[in-house]
């Protein structure tokens, strides 16, 4: 599990982070979700330890991201920014070959090759895999370094905002895909996302933030409702029960 | 901190000018004031044919220089870019060798005309480098300027070299406001002309800062005035380099000092970005003959100093910021 | 890698490798006269140097650019071969010319090394604290540090003594043509120490080329390991600027002729290559200027204007995509 301690940050004058304390059990898909400004990604990047907290403690199984060396941590902890851009001509099979770093130190062995092979398979760019990445369209490099954290095979997989620049096309078939992931026996899934209609219809568990704070936190049918889409997103809007989803639409 | 007045900026300028004027009339010996006043003819004639030129040289390069700034930086659409961060000095560099090369007697108008024509070719380049690219950053576009600068610097440096060059080019390398004598600087006037055309089409300008789209939005031709722009920015670039050499980060400085405290209006930034501009490099030359008396320090080298720490202040000061 | 990519790497190294052994034995051989022993020595030391030279500035770029993440990068713009003007400078302006002159310019380089490199470090150390991932930052930082520290040396060099002027002169304007022989010994030896450091660390450099946060999430130390690549960096540009002077488009061009080369982007298979062709163009290019054009001083220049040539066609080509 991760355990989230009182954890704040702070950016000059403001705090983007207020003391957040949470525990998110291991297994299924988990959205963070929030207005603008909310703090997701600087709270997804601090347990991913990408940025470090002004205060506050974060725990994955019980190893302190903040003071765990780097190497055990790569193998239960995995984070993807939203900004996936690389100056090296890299083909789709050198990129996922990187997610096994953590388990080789870059002496892949022939097992390595076989679970690249397979993460490329799992996101259906197995026809791509000797590629470049620059010559890919947006949604297949996007699957590319989704591919790479599945090859990285951590417990615990982030993924900050991966949808943003795909068409609904794109951006279901990555949903499905973590959703897989998510079913993967002792495999957590955490994402931030902004569309709340897409946390409603896969994940498992949603967590609310709000200036920095958590305004919800739990199953979507509890947490999805009328007076979320008025407190936290200030927007005048309906929940709806279709197929046995929350469903949400907004007053023109 | 809300716009203070523009009558304040007025006063602050003219009470920075008036000192720094009589201090560059003054410094450097030679003659004394009561000697002049006495009628004396050879002092009269040191601050007739030296000092006064060398003012007004310094006022007129110093303002010229500032407002190409600002000009280029609407254009751009970046803070970091002025002729000396985007290759504009050193391309006019290559178009004097080119004159030295192929016309070497040629009158210093058609030195100064070729210089300008290189200038806005070099500054065209520049800006369809920084159209096309991945860029990341704001601060990648003086980077990429600045290696532009270096490479007609190489360029001409190979040239010079080639033709053995090398020595004549040295003078038009760090300005130097020493050679300034009456009859061998009035080109420079022509800057007073561009500076009040700047002036004159000052709105379209400030709007063009917004971007293309913006700009034809409201109707502006929007190729029309960039190479306007860089028209005024490529003539007043040669000029100065021509005429004594290159002036580094005035551009820079200046604009962006006015910039924070008078907003980005250029009707009413413009004037002060001129004016300031020629007190910069005015108090710099002052400086730099009071610092070793009687020996003068070029203007270039303390330019370098004063505006490479400025920058530095500058992309430090916006991270914090940020 | 598929095995024929790893062929196509192991043919391009080959036959560049081989270039660059027959361009350094061309470079001997072609036009001497007189005694062996005499072309040995004279030829001999040059060659040491030019090869010296090539391997660093080859480094030291394309370590730089996977720092960077970008390819229009070269750590030559960062201004150290100012720093190390204004070191010189105000040594003799300090101690004086027959002082400066008296002190061994192996020691005084070691020295100026170990000064860029703390220097180098902190820079970059103090960008990097804030989280700042601002990599324009600290380039542009460097390249007016680099400004301001000409404009210093420039003054400085003008309210000296003449006298001294002289010494500094001698000292700290190198170029291709006029090496100190001492000092190749240093820079090659700073160079093998460089290289001992980077060999184990070359598969977490590859890593790297992900960027820092794509570094840190497979478990590397990105901060750290960018300072001490950086500390190396500047080690390698200060050997090269200490023997031939700045050279700013030289490391660029072969560089980015390295990444076109080969088919791969690991480290251990770009080095070479870009290692190999730094030689070629500097011993083969030394001969072409000496033996046919009669340009034997030429050199750095000529390597820049076809460096920056280069650098602007890149720009394009990157533009076009």
């Amino acid at each position: 599990m991760i355990e989230i301690d009182r954890v704040s940050k702070r950016y000059g004058e403001a705090t983007v982070v207020d003391d957040v304390s949470l525990t998110i059990p291991a297994g299924g898909v988990v959205a963070i979700v929030g207005p603008n400004g909310a703090g997701k990604s600087t709270l997804l990047s601090i347990v991913g330890r990408l940025v470090r907290a002004d205060a506050g403690r974060v725990r994955v199984d019980g190893l302190d991201v903040a003071t765990t060396p780097g190497r055990e941590l790569a193998r239960r902890l995995s984070v993807m920014r939203q900004e996936n851009h690389v100056a090296a001509r890299l083909t789709v099979r050198d990129l996922v070959a990187f997610g096994r770093f953590p388990h080789n130190r870059g002496r892949p062995s022939r097992d390595d090759a076989g679970r690249v092979a397979e993460a490329i398979a799992f996101v259906g760019l197995t026809a791509e895999a000797d590629r470049f990445l620059d010559q890919l369209s947006g949604g297949q490099r996007q699957r590319a370094f989704v591919a790479m954290t599945l090859a990285q095979d951590a417990d615990y997989a982030l993924f900050d905002e991966p949808l943003n620049n795909l068409d609904i096309h794109h951006a279901v078939a990555l949903m499905r895909l973590f959703r897989r992931m998510g079913d993967q026996p002792g495999k957590t899934v955490v994402i931030v996302l902004h569309d709340l209609n897409v946390a409603a219809t896969y994940a498992d568990r949603v967590v609310v933030l709000k200036d920095g704070r958590v305004a919800g936190d739990g199953p979507p049918a509890e947490v999805i409702d009328e007076r979320l889409l008025s407190d936290v997103f200030r927007v005048d809007g309906e929940v709806l029960e279709l197929g046995g989803r929350r469903v949400i639409t907004v007053a023109r | 901190m809300s716009a203070p007045s523009r009558p304040l900026a007025i006063v602050a300028v003219v009470a920075a000018a008036v000192p720094l004027v009589a201090a560059s009339l003054v410094t450097g010996g030679g003659y004394a004031w009561s000697d002049v006043v006495a009628g004396d003819g050879d002092s009269a004639l040191v601050l007739l044919a030296s000092r006064v030129p060398r003012t007004l040289a310094l006022v007129l390069s110093g303002a010229g220089l500032a407002v190409s700034g600002i000009l280029m930086q609407m254009i751009a659409r970046n803070r970091f870019v002025e002729p000396s961060t985007a290759g504009t000095v050193e391309s006019a560099g290559l178009g004097i060798l080119l004159t030295l090369l192929l016309m070497p007697g040629a009158p210093v108008v058609v030195r100064m005309t070729v210089a300008a024509g290189v200038a806005l070719a070099g500054s065209a380049l520049f800006l369809t480098l920084i159209g096309r690219l991945p860029l990341g950053s704001a601060l990648m576009v003086p980077l990429i300027g600045i290696m532009l600068g270096g490479i007609f610097d190489a360029a001409t440096g190979f040239l010079a070299y080639r033709f053995d060059l090398l020595q004549s080019m040295g003078a038009f390398g760090s300005g130097d406001f020493s050679i300034v004598l009456r009859g061998r600087y009035e080109f420079l006037w022509v800057i007073a002309a561009l500076v009040a055309a700047a002036y004159a089409t000052a709105a379209r300008f400030t709007i063009l800062g917004m971007g293309e789209a913006v700009a034809t939005g409201v109707g502006l031709d929007y190729r029309r005035l960039v190479v306007f722009g860089l028209a005024i920015v490529s003539v007043v670039t040669a000029a100065v380099v021509v005429t004594v050499g290159a002036v580094p980060f005035v551009g820079l400085i200046v604009p962006n000092v006015v910039s924070l405290i008078l907003g980005d209006d250029l009707r009413k930034t413009l004037p002060v970005v001129a004016a300031g501009g020629g007190l910069m490099v005015l108090a710099s030359d002052v400086a730099g003959r009071l610092i070793i008396a009687p020996y003068e320090i070029p203007v270039g080298t303390i330019m370098g100093v004063v505006g490479s720490l400025g920058f530095l202040m500058l992309i430090f000061g916006r991270r914090h910021a940020a | 890698m598929p095995p024929d990519r790893a062929r196509a790497v192991r043919l391009t190294t080959g036959i560049v490798l081989l270039l660059a052994l027959l361009s350094a034995a061309a470079f001997m051989t072609v036009g001497a006269r007189g005694s062996w022993s005499f072309v040995l020595a004279h030829r001999g030391i040059r060659l040491a140097a030019l090869i010296t030279v090539a391997y660093a500035i080859a480094l030291s770029t394309v370590l730089f650019q996977t720092l960077t993440g970008n390819r229009i990068l070269t750590p030559a713009v960062m201004g150290f071969d100012a720093l190390f003007l204004l070191l010189q400078t105000l040594l003799v302006a300090a101690l004086g010319g027959a002082g400066a002159g008296a002190i061994d310019g192996r020691l005084l380089f070691a020295g100026e090394c170990l000064a860029m490199v703390g220097l180098s470090g902190l820079l970059f150390r103090l960008l990097f604290r804030g989280e700042g991932r601002n990599l324009p930052l600290v380039v542009l930082a460097g390249l007016l540090f680099g400004a301001l520290f000409r404009s210093l040396s420039s003054f400085l060099q003008r309210v000296m003594d003449p006298n001294d002027f002289l010494v500094l002169q001698g000292r700290a304007f190198a170029s291709f043509n006029v090496v100190d022989p001492a000092l190749i010994g240093v820079a090659a030896l700073l160079s093998l120490a460089v290289t001992a450091m980077l060999l184990p660390r070359l598969a977490e450099l590859d890593v790297l080329t992900l960027g820092r946060d794509g570094a840190t999430g497979l478990g590397v130390d990105a901060a750290r390991l960018s300072t001490l690549i950086f500390a190396l960096v500047a080690v390698l540009v200060s050997a090269s600027t200490a023997l031939v002077g700045p050279t700013t488009f030289f490391g660029l061009l072969v560089a980015n002729l390295a990444y076109l080369l080969v088919p791969s982007a690991r480290h251990a298979d770009v080095l070479p290559v870009a290692v190999g062709l730094a030689v070629i163009t500097l011993t083969g290019g030394q001969m072409l200027l000496e033996r046919l054009l009669g340009f034997g001083t030429a050199l750095s220049i000529v390597i820049d204007f076809v460096g920056g040539i280069t650098f602007l066609l890149i720009l394009f080509r990157t533009g076009r995509r």
